[in-house]
């Protein structure tokens, strides 16, 4: 049995119609006065769309801000990986767009597991977002006659992405990137790269700094504030093989919900269907490919089990275009996750492609025929390029092959309307927090919601806590600082201390191929609590037996690593541990109990339509599950269908 | 047609520190398969390393598909290995000849100090960035996207330059060490585009002001940045970052 707590968690979202909300919240918070800024100090952790945002918007108001990466600089952070393009509600293609439109999808593609108001707020203030990044030099598509380009993306019927080629996100990001750098040149933002958020430091309840060790040099350092950010993006790599970036970890907001942060929803993990399939077991990661492709790309597995014949040698009525025929309304483009199951329910079922059986066809034939192959290269070249480089094969020429792989979290730390977690003053934006994306985000809403939280919700909210907190000066020597370093220190030293035999590396592959056979794709009550079992043991394994040379006094790479492994091994628990107590379908969520007769997902509004938000109570102990419930006051939940 | 299975010599620049003085160290590694990536295949050596409780090579990565530009390496003597367009996270082994050895050492620049083994700081590029790298327009400042068109033929163009993933690689395969194709990738975007247009002779006066100050060489036009650039950013942006900075030199600002 679960442990649940007794109280209810308090959204604070505010009271009034949807449409004025997020306006009469803006007035009822209290401003801090222009010449007070100055007098604050922010930290942000992390450099993402989220981060990078937030960090130079602060600056722009007046706040000292100082801002974290781990990476070698800002402009590395992982969201510059993101290919496809951002939403937003603009209507230029005149198609039927509006506000509304973008929030009722988004909340649908989340299957009626996110915040309504929050949601609504993220579509309002989706449209800010793209003149922000206009007017910053963000060379968005365009038509010849200088207006902005729009594509459709899935789990939509009309088009709002705006992109810049395949590599939006790159682009989204320098654009946050160099305002940020702006910034640093007056001032207001303090730059600490290669530094590794290790600990949070709380003072009389409230969140003032943090522990971090520069990776350059291996020297731990403390820094105070007024208010700690953390926009530290998901934890997609506990699985080890995910699209993420190799550094991309959940260490710093673990850090924070080991001091009492809750988590939110860890189970919501988005599997994405368009990725290069794996080839051996040295792989380190998986690429993905844009869903952009599926406007024009055609999925599809033969029609005869295990056939290996070469793709242009099956004739049209042997193929399968099987979301096609699942789904005629979204066809090519339904969600992401109902896209994946429908893959790997044709790889089960021994319709797969490749050498291994576990991939399917992603198909040009029909586009390079209809529009020409320059009218391809032009919107998805670098995509095939990069194609073409990891495979060896020419996707103009044959048929892309493509699987599933874990793509982007939606759970994360839970956050009040003002993007606060439990533990005041601090923050949590973008795939860090739990938010708006619910069980499933749809594409091109990833960087939406990160530049939402960094650039237009965060500057106006964190005023609210510093204009209405006791904030008493402290300094480096504070118990709680001087505490919250030994406990780094002592961590560090005992990974060190272990001389084992084993590797980082393995103890990691291990623990993500248990994740991702028992709490992948699919999940079901037996193969989870066996789960959650062999993530006990292996926890125990590895601080017996992992091998960590070098020191902590210089840059030591294996060393950042098994800190960052050792978070994953007690944050794995915990996302199985979540899957297990959703006795539901949903989303990025499947549980084989509960699907429909056609092999759909199964939700369960009457007991499950809330937020489980856990506490933390020692590793390995039984986590505290707190509940927000959701209230649906606008739209009323009904089964997903893309049909 | 290359075997599916290498075995190779590694010849890889070690060093402690900052301040030590480094050197080659030679590495047999058997059976690296053809389809490994380059840096898995230095994923592999690490295994092998730790195994015999040796410290495992230190080298810079993230995201592995070729964007983030943090992967460095010269391979064999050029920047990202020998494939055009392409990052060392990108390249792979295919490329290989069973038995040889392969010479991989960090950028060398002396604006790109070692931190240690493959490992350097490249820092001076944000301060190059922070010179001028940007539209000063504040959060919230912005008018309609559509109110400012950019004609596509333009808008093209900007976002080649806009491609730079600020890697390094030119400063690498340049025998002056100069950055000048990074600098001229983001003021080429931003003359191009009206957006960069009101600060446009500061922009190009301040950031090569400031690549100067870093360290970096001159620019001798002799394209080597161009072929070793992954991102495919061409030397037509030096050239006219040149007649920016022409203009910016004459003009007057009013």
């Amino acid at each position: 049995m679960v442990r649940v707590a007794s109280d209810t968690l308090n959204s604070r979202v505010p009271d009034g119609p949807l449409q004025q909300k997020w306006d009469k919240h803006r007035f009822d918070m209290k401003l801090v006065n222009p010449a007070n800024k100055r007098k604050f100090t922010v930290i942000v952790v992390g450099t993402g769309l989220a981060g990078g945002a937030a960090a130079a918007s602060m600056g722009e108001l007046g706040y000292n801000v100082k801002s974290f990466c781990f990476q070698d600089s800002p402009r590395r952070a992982h969201s510059i990986a993101a290919q496809g393009g951002i939403n937003a509600a603009k209507n230029y293609q005149n198609d039927g767009d509006s506000i509304w439109r973008l929030f009722y999808d988004t909340l649908k593609g989340g299957d009626y597991r996110a915040r309504e108001a929050n949601v609504y707020r993220l579509a309002q203030v989706s449209n800010n977002i793209i003149d922000q990044c206009v007017a910053q030099g963000v060379p968005f598509a365009r038509e010849y006659g200088g207006t902005l380009s729009n594509r459709s993306f899935g789990g939509a019927q009309v088009s709002r992405t705006f992109y810049c080629r395949g590599q939006t996100g790159q682009q989204l990001l320098l654009g946050a990137y160099q305002a940020l750098m702006r910034q640093v040149s007056v001032g207001k933002v303090k730059l600490f790269a290669r530094r590794e958020m290790l600990e949070l430091i709380i003072v009389d309840g409230v969140a003032r700094g943090i522990v971090v060790r520069n990776l350059a040099t291996g020297q731990l350092e403390t820094h105070t504030a007024d208010a700690v950010v953390m926009a530290t993006g998901g934890y997609g790599n506990v699985y080890y093989l995910s699209t993420l970036a190799k550094g991309c970890n959940v260490t710093a907001v673990w850090r924070c919900h080991r001091r009492g942060a809750l988590f939110a929803n860890p189970c919501y993990t988005q599997i994405h269907p368009t990725c290069i399939p794996v080839t051996g077991d040295y792989q380190s990661k998986l690429t993905l490919m844009s869903e952009s492709l599926r406007n024009d790309g055609r999925v599809w597995v033969p029609t005869g089990k295990s056939d290996k014949r070469a793709p242009d040698q099956i004739p049209d009525a042997e193929r399968d275009y099987y979301l096609e025929r699942r789904y005629p309304s979204f066809g090519n483009l339904a969600p992401r996750d109902i896209s994946s199951r429908a893959a790997k329910e044709r790889c089960d079922a021994g319709y797969g492609v490749g050498e291994s059986g576990l991939s399917v066809f992603l198909d040009f034939r029909d586009a390079i025929k209809r529009d020409g192959e320059d009218a391809i290269r032009k919107k998805y070249g670098n995509l095939f390029h990069m194609y073409n480089k990891i495979t060896a094969e020419d996707p103009y020429k044959q048929p892309m092959r493509i699987f599933p792989a874990v793509h982007y979290t939606m759970g994360g730390l839970w956050v009040d309307y003002n993007l606060m977690s439990n533990i005041p003053g601090l923050y949590v934006l973008g795939e860090a927090n739990f938010s708006d994306h619910g069980a499933n985000r749809l594409g091109a809403s990833a960087l939406m919601q990160g530049l939402s939280d960094g650039y237009f919700v965060l500057p106006y909210t964190i005023s609210d806590h510093l204009a209405t907190t006791k904030l008493p000066k402290i300094a480096d020597d504070h118990p709680a600082c001087v505490q919250a370093r030994a406990d780094a220190e002592s961590r560090i030293s005992k990974l060190l201390a272990v001389q084992g035999k084993r590797t980082v590396d393995s103890f990691h592959r291990e623990l993500g191929l248990l994740l991702w056979e028992k709490c992948g794709m699919a999940r079901n009550r037996s193969g989870l609590e066996q789960v959650i079992g062999q993530i006990r043991e292996l926890r125990e394994q590895y601080w017996k037996d992992v091998r960590v040379l070098g020191s902590g006094e210089t840059l030591n790479q294996s060393l950042e690593k098994a800190g960052r492994v050792a978070d994953f091994m007690e944050f794995a628990e915990l996302l199985a541990i979540d899957a297990l107590n959703r006795e539901e379908s949903c989303g990025g969520h499947f549980r084989e109990e509960y699907q429909t007769a056609e092999g759909e997902a199964a939700r369960n509004d009457a007991d499950y339509s809330y937020v489980s938000a856990w506490g933390f109570n020692g590793a390995g102990e039984e986590p505290t599950l707190h509940k927000e419930p959701l209230v649906f006051e606008n739209v009323k939940p009904s089964t997903r269908s893309y049909k | 047609m290359s075997t599916d299975i290498l075995n190779l010599n590694l010849r890889i620049w070690r060093q402690a520190g900052p301040t030590d003085s480094g050197g080659f160290k030679t590495y047999r590694l058997n059976g690296v398969s053809t389809h490994m990536s380059f840096l898995e295949m230095l994923d592999v050596l690490n295994e092998q390393l730790i195994a015999q409780n040796e410290e495992p090579v230190e080298f810079d990565h993230d995201c592995r598909e070729g964007i983030c530009g943090m992967c460095s390496l010269m391979i064999n003597g050029q920047a990202h290995g020998p494939d055009n367009a392409t990052t060392t996270c990108q390249l792979h082994m295919r490329r290989f000849k069973d038995g040889e050895t392969v010479t991989i050492e960090p950028w060398r620049a002396s604006a790109f100090p070692v931190l240690r083994d493959l490992v350097v700081d490249r820092s001076a590029f944000d301060r190059i960035i922070a010179a001028g790298g940007f539209v000063s327009v504040n959060t919230g400042n912005a008018p309609d996207g559509n109110a400012i068109p950019v004609p596509g033929v333009k808008q093209e163009v900007a976002m080649d330059g806009a491609a730079c993933i600020g890697c390094g690689a030119c400063v690498a395969a340049c025998k002056n060490a100069s950055a000048i194709l990074f600098v001229s990738a983001k003021v080429s975007q931003l003359a191009i585009l009206p957006q960069g247009n009101p600060e446009r002779n500061a922009r190009v006066i301040n950031m090569v002001a400031q690549m100067d100050k870093e360290g970096f060489g001159s620019c001798t036009n002799t394209s080597e940045c161009e072929a070793a650039c992954p991102a495919e950013v061409s030397v037509s942006h030096i050239a006219r970052l040149n007649r920016e900075y022409l203009r910016a030199s004459i003009l007057a600002d009013v």
